[in-house]
């Protein structure tokens, strides 16, 4: 049973950094912008938010510049799409290489060092619980991003199905032209959606060295952007399905350690392919209904939008 | 206050132009570096733009970081032209080193000299159908072929990992993970002895001017170039869609997955962990520098190449990581899309709204530059 509660709480911490990430997207796309930068942002944001952490000896401090750093990032990629009409694409993966080349040059005297933080053993309030046989050692002692991740999840949800701002957001993320005909401001409306997402790709790199791991490697954020992506359509840009999506996945990435542990005889290569093979597995798996996949799709994503 | 206008086509003269500006923003980012980590601007992009040509030793070794980089490039051309964004080539390449050093391994001492034709042809035949996985993923089952080339990169680089740790290890090799070295007939022959350039960089631009020719002369040419505009179009004049996208992930593939045989059985001469620094991923930026052009990709993986080189020379003289090369890449393509919108759009000087709207009388309907409703205004380029 306390295994099985360590296997929940490690499952849900490795779903985070996904779901962070993913939740910032979907938000993005669905206003109609696809950002392909989302693992160079993901890891600018998890170097620098390694260095501010060691630096300032917090690791709040490091969250929140790796968050600004995604956020700046995103600023990038939308100067370059919406402020001079760049193939969205092709910046996206800019933004990408980008990331990936200046995180391995400002990260490499950071490589391997210590973070020497302790990790806060779960929100205040629900350490102060007693603790319960299953449920405390499985919820109560997750990192506050954890929750966090979940709580966004939840806004987003929130946001998009009930409040005026995110019915505005979804109108121009399924028809930009009509949304500008009747006065909407689709740009600004796409750039603060872009910002929210490169914010949340951040905050979710800057977990993965802070947190998660808790240390800085070259390219250590191994493709989670791009499943983040994945994850995006997976949920057919639905946020509660988003969730779910990332917790398999987060549960996934945790099968290697878990079948390794039990001493499985199988090469820790072959476990390590299970989540890009699970994303391809899902890819293919989700466009066998099409109408299911697409109903939610913004119907813009990814198109050049050029207001005249 | 500066607004876009489209143009009513494309700027030859900015096509041209844009890759050129975008070398100059690098260069200035250059400078801005070294300036501030404290070496000196000069001597430091001296080391990219003069010191990788000087010597005949650097000029055979910007031949040879060329070759994998034009191959990949060439096969990325391909597919973007048709509207394919395979940005797997990475894994295309390392699927078709991985089959080459497969095939290269089982040569003795006796193997008769050509052999290395079989290695190459196991290479492109294992990028070819790496490739072919994004394609068949792609056409039966619309798979975003963004996320499954890149997923495969991941799983290609995983499989060489295994096989360098597992089946193909040296047995006399101390455990590391290392395949043990290739019979000389299985070795690529050098282009100029002493240096490590082989004829593998001959190969690579003879198949720069077959991309030309197809690309250019050919039925197929045009067929890639039709669905790459527009698909639905090409469907209602009866082009194959599908057999497109076979095709030029096929060959974007299979030229990648050359690439990987050639650093194989050239330079390397083993198997290892690591076949390639990036090369499929900096060949991105080089089929884009290169305007997606075969000719322009020569040029372009040329002075990938360069800065390659000088990338090394940064480390060993100045002391910088390594990854100053991956900073380069990732500047010149954000520069180069950025001037690209001068391809398509050009600069005109706008007055501020308010000014203009005071020159029309009040009330008109039709006023220059105005949006029908309220706020939309905002939205758009500046009228």
């Amino acid at each position: 049973m306390e295994a099985l509660a360590i296997l929940v709480a490690a499952s849900l911490n490795a779903a985070t950094p996904l779901l962070l990430a993913a939740i910032g997207l979907l938000v993005t796309e669905r206003s109609g912008v696809l950002n392909l930068g989302a693992e160079g942002m993901m890891l600018l944001a998890a170097v620098i938010g390694f260095a501010a952490g060691l630096h300032s000896g917090s690791v709040t401090v490091g969250l929140l510049a790796g968050t600004l750093a995604g956020l700046v990032a995103a600023l990038v990629f939308a100067g370059l799409v919406m402020g001079l009409m760049a193939n969205a694409y092709a910046s996206g993966l800019a933004l990408t290489l980008f990331g990936a080349g200046l995180s391995a040059f400002i990260g490499l005297p950071y490589v391997g060092l210590p973070l020497g933080l302790p990790a806060p053993a779960g929100l205040p309030w629900l350490a102060e619980l007693p603790d319960l046989p299953f449920v405390g050692p499985a919820f109560f002692r997750l990192h506050p991003v954890v929750w966090l991740a979940f709580g966004l999840t939840a806004a987003v949800a929130w946001f998009l199905a009930r409040t005026r701002a995110g019915l505005i957001l979804r109108s121009i993320g399924d028809a930009p032209e009509s949304a500008f005909a009747i006065g909407l401001p689709v740009r600004r409306v796409r750039l603060l959606a872009t910002v929210f997402g490169g914010a949340c790709c951040g905050l979710a790199g800057a977990y993965l060295s802070l947190v998660h791991t808790p240390l800085w490697t070259e390219g250590m954020v191994a493709g989670r952007g791009w499943i983040a992506l994945a994850l995006t359509s997976f949920a057919t840009w639905r946020p509660w399905r988003l969730a779910l999506g990332a917790w398999l996945f987060g549960s996934v990435t945790l099968v290697q350690f878990y079948v390794q542990g039990l001493g499985v005889p199988v090469a820790s290569q072959w476990l390590a392919m299970l989540p890009y093979l699970a994303t391809i597995v899902v890819l293919v798996l989700i466009a066998r209904r099409p109408a299911f996949a697409r109903a939610h799709m913004p119907a813009s994503l990814g198109k050049p939008f050029e207001p005249s | 206050m500066i607004g876009l206008e489209r143009r009513p086509a494309p700027s030859r003269f900015w096509l041209i132009a844009a890759p050129l500006f975008a070398l100059a923003v690098t260069l200035a980012f250059g400078w801005g570096l070294f300036h501030v980590l404290g070496k000196d601007p000069v001597a430091g992009l001296k080391l990219f733009l003069v010191a990788p040509l000087e010597t005949p030793h650097r000029r055979a070794e910007v031949g040879l970081r060329m070759t994998p980089l034009l191959l990949c490039a060439l096969g990325l051309a391909i597919c973007y032209r048709a509207n394919v964004w395979n940005i797997g080539a990475e894994g295309q390449l390392v699927a078709g080193g991985l089959c080459a050093g497969v095939v290269a391994l089982q040569a003795g001492p006796a193997t008769p000299a050509g052999f290395f034709v079989l290695v190459l042809a196991a290479g492109a035949a294992g990028g070819a159908a790496w490739g072919g996985i994004t394609a068949w993923l792609k056409v039966s089952f619309q798979a975003s072929e963004i996320l499954v080339s890149l997923m495969l990169t991941y799983i290609a680089q995983l499989l060489l990992l295994w096989a360098v740790h597992g089946p193909l290890k040296d047995p006399a090799g101390y455990n590391f993970p290392y395949s043990p070295g290739f019979e000389a007939a299985a070795i690529l022959p050098l282009l100029w002895p002493p240096h490590r350039l082989t004829i593998g960089w001959v190969l690579a631009l003879g198949l720069a001017l077959s991309v030309w020719v197809l690309l250019a002369r050919s039925r197929a040419g045009l067929k890639l170039e039709v669905v790459g505009a527009s698909a639905p179009a090409a469907r209602y004049a009866g082009f194959p869609v599908a057999t497109t996208t076979w095709l030029v992930l096929g060959l974007g593939g299979a030229l990648a997955g050359l690439a990987g045989a050639i650093e194989v059985a050239g330079p390397i001469q083993q198997l290892t962990p690591s076949l390639s620094p990036g090369y499929g991923y900096a060949a991105i930026v080089v089929a884009w520098f290169g305007r997606l052009h075969p000719v322009g990709c020569v040029v372009a993986a040329g002075a990938m190449a360069m800065i390659y080189i000088g990338g090394e020379l940064a480390q060993s003289r100045l002391g910088l990581p390594l990854s100053i090369t991956l900073v380069f890449q990732g500047v010149l393509l954000l520069a180069l899309l950025g001037f690209d919108t001068l391809v398509r759009f050009r600069l005109r000087p706008v007055a501020r709204r308010r000014v203009q709207a005071a020159a029309w009388p009040e009330g008109s309907a039709i006023q220059p530059g105005r949006t029908p409703v309220g706020e939309g205004g905002e939205v758009g380029w500046r009228p």
